[in-house]
């Protein structure tokens, strides 16, 4: 089909040769986009009449928080402790069995197609789930409480650092590794050796990255009962005890504040 | 000795640093085990767990054929609505909060500030933001919407920032010495530098907001969440299943498109 908007447009030049220049796509793209953004305000019933007149109620509650409640504090530290080592724990150990799954699902080490395929779809799978969902889960079958939370950190980290990981060595250098193989290495001795170096300061700058994210994911999780600051957050919601909430807030941007400096110094020092 | 242990020992010694490290890194981890508790695990965990995967591998088929408001195909495109909208707004009001953080735009002081109210938006819970705007719209999609937009503004700005701060300046001084105007400097010296790697930014929020939208569920702001949650708290797994099975599958597509669509961008 040759559709006019799209067909190249023809230029003369001077010493009567023709040329073709092809169309951009922009404007197609653009009139997609907006077609889908009029549905997408239909669906979801959007309306900035209502934004605009209603927006000082926004502020409401977060007037409530402003003086946060200081009396508050004493309650918050364990709970507060809890996610982090919540997060630190799953960090840790979701790092650490990374590292095999990726190995395994890595096509330039892992010779065996169907093997690799396997551990990249399962990897996929994971990342898909949402970390509440795992976490829901998860309290069905660990019961309340920190374990369901370290779990579905645990699982998330895996997919996350899994994947970017296995992305890493399948763009790794492989000479020295082919040469040590022809030497007579291991697989292992010679992944050991030849690749690790070479992934294993972006791997722990991945770690890292995943962590901070994890610290705040894991304030969420206490909302299905999987442990942590959430579960104050969650029913100081529930109470409408604002200032509470603002104090919960605060602790938490100060506590992340802190992490992501931390992690930033030592990501920048790894590169 | 010859020149090649020469060389390996003009190596530096980070054997110390090393343990150090090691050290630490298990002394943060013996602390956090503590966390681990196996006494409230129900005795017949394994009993629950076993329904659960059964029923997850058993999708009840007549919600993902179902074509009505309540079934998944109209949930999902909810869920899709939410997450594309939410990203529209949130890529448009993080661009001026980016420019105002890039440190070789503005002062330091006043970087510096934007940044940490950056830090503020990106560290308040979805959940909260989620309350707080129901107070606006009424429960429903609009403030699941206006949710997202709020939380992708934190990490749409920092990413835009990385691509600001790497501007080529040297086409910006070219163009003012063929002298042109401010506008023809921000159209034509600026503008094509950042809209392919802007857009490929905006895609990956897509992608992660699609994922997120599931939480906002939780407080009734509207798309697939709500269901699913009232589904796991009322043990129907093989609905749970049923819903699983089909937001998986748009993530999956949406990725699968996403990293297509990326690729292309940033390779030209």
């Amino acid at each position: 089909m040759q559709w006019k908007l799209l067909s190249p447009k023809k230029i003369v030049l001077p010493n009567g040769k023709e040329v073709l220049e092809k169309r951009s796509f922009i404007p197609v793209m653009w009139l997609i986009l907006f077609i889908l953004m009029v549905l997408a305000i239909r669906i979801t019933g959007f309306s900035l009449d209502i934004l605009v007149h209603r927006m000082q109620q926004f502020f409401v509650i977060l007037q409530q928080m402003i003086p946060p409640n200081v009396a508050y504090l004493s309650k918050l530290w364990q709970p507060l402790f809890d996610t982090i080592k919540m997060s630190l724990l799953g960090s840790i150990a979701g790092a650490l069995c990374a590292l095999p799954i990726a190995i395994l699902a890595a096509t330039n080490i892992t010779k065996h197609k169907g093997l690799a395929m396997m551990c990249k779809f399962i990897l996929s799978l994971l990342r898909t789930l949402p970390t509440l969902i795992i976490a829901l889960i998860a309290t069905f079958i660990f019961g309340l409480g920190t374990m369901a939370g370290t779990v579905a950190i645990f699982l998330f980290t895996i997919a996350y650092v899994g994947k970017l990981l296995y992305e890493q060595i399948e763009n790794a250098n492989m000479d020295a590794y082919e040469a040590m193989q022809s030497m007579g290495l291991t697989t292992m001795q010679a992944f050991r050796y030849a690749i690790l170096p070479q992934i294993l300061p972006n791997y722990l700058s991945t770690s890292l990255f995943c962590f901070e994210g994890n610290v705040r994911y894991a304030s969420i999780l206490g909302y299905v009962g999987a442990g942590g600051i959430g579960l104050l957050l969650n029913e100081s919601l529930g109470w409408r005890s604002y200032e509470n909430v603002g104090m919960i807030l605060l602790m938490l941007v100060c506590t992340v504040f802190l992490i992501e400096t931390t992690s930033e110094y030592f990501r920048k020092k790894l590169m | 000795m010859n020149a090649i242990e020469k060389q390996l020992q003009l190596q530096p010694n980070r054997r110390m640093s090393y343990i150090m490290t090691i050290g630490i890194v298990c002394l943060l981890c013996i602390w956090s085990v503590t966390t681990i508790h196996f006494e409230n695990v129900s005795v017949n965990g394994t009993k629950i767990a076993k329904n659960i995967f059964v029923g997850l591998l058993n999708p009840d088929w007549s919600l993902i054929v179902n074509w009505t408001t309540t079934g998944i195909p109209y949930l999902l495109i909810e869920t899709m609505a939410i997450a594309f909208l939410g990203t529209i707004v949130g890529a448009l009001l993080a661009i001026p909060l980016a420019f105002l953080s890039a440190s070789n735009i503005v002062p330091k002081p006043i970087s510096f500030i934007v940044r940490f109210l950056l830090i503020i938006i990106r560290t308040i819970p979805a959940i909260v933001y989620g309350l707080m705007f129901i107070r606006v719209t009424g429960p429903g999609p609009f403030a699941g919407v206006l949710t997202m937009s709020l939380t992708s503004i934190g990490m749409l700005s920092k990413l835009y920032v990385d691509v600001i701060e790497d501007l080529d300046k040297s086409i910006l001084e070219s163009m003012e010495a063929i002298g042109c105007t401010l506008m023809e400097k921000i159209r034509y010296g600026i503008w094509p530098q950042l809209t392919a790697l802007f857009l490929s930014i905006v895609i990956y929020r897509f992608d992660m907001n699609l994922r997120d939208a599931t939480i906002l569920g939780l407080v009734g702001a509207g798309g697939i969440g709500a269901p699913l949650i009232f589904a796991m708290n009322a043990y129907k797994w093989s609905e749970v299943g049923a819903i699983l099975l089909g937001l998986v599958l748009l993530i999956l597509m949406v990725e699968y498109m996403s990293n297509r669509l990326r690729m292309k961008l940033v390779k030209g």
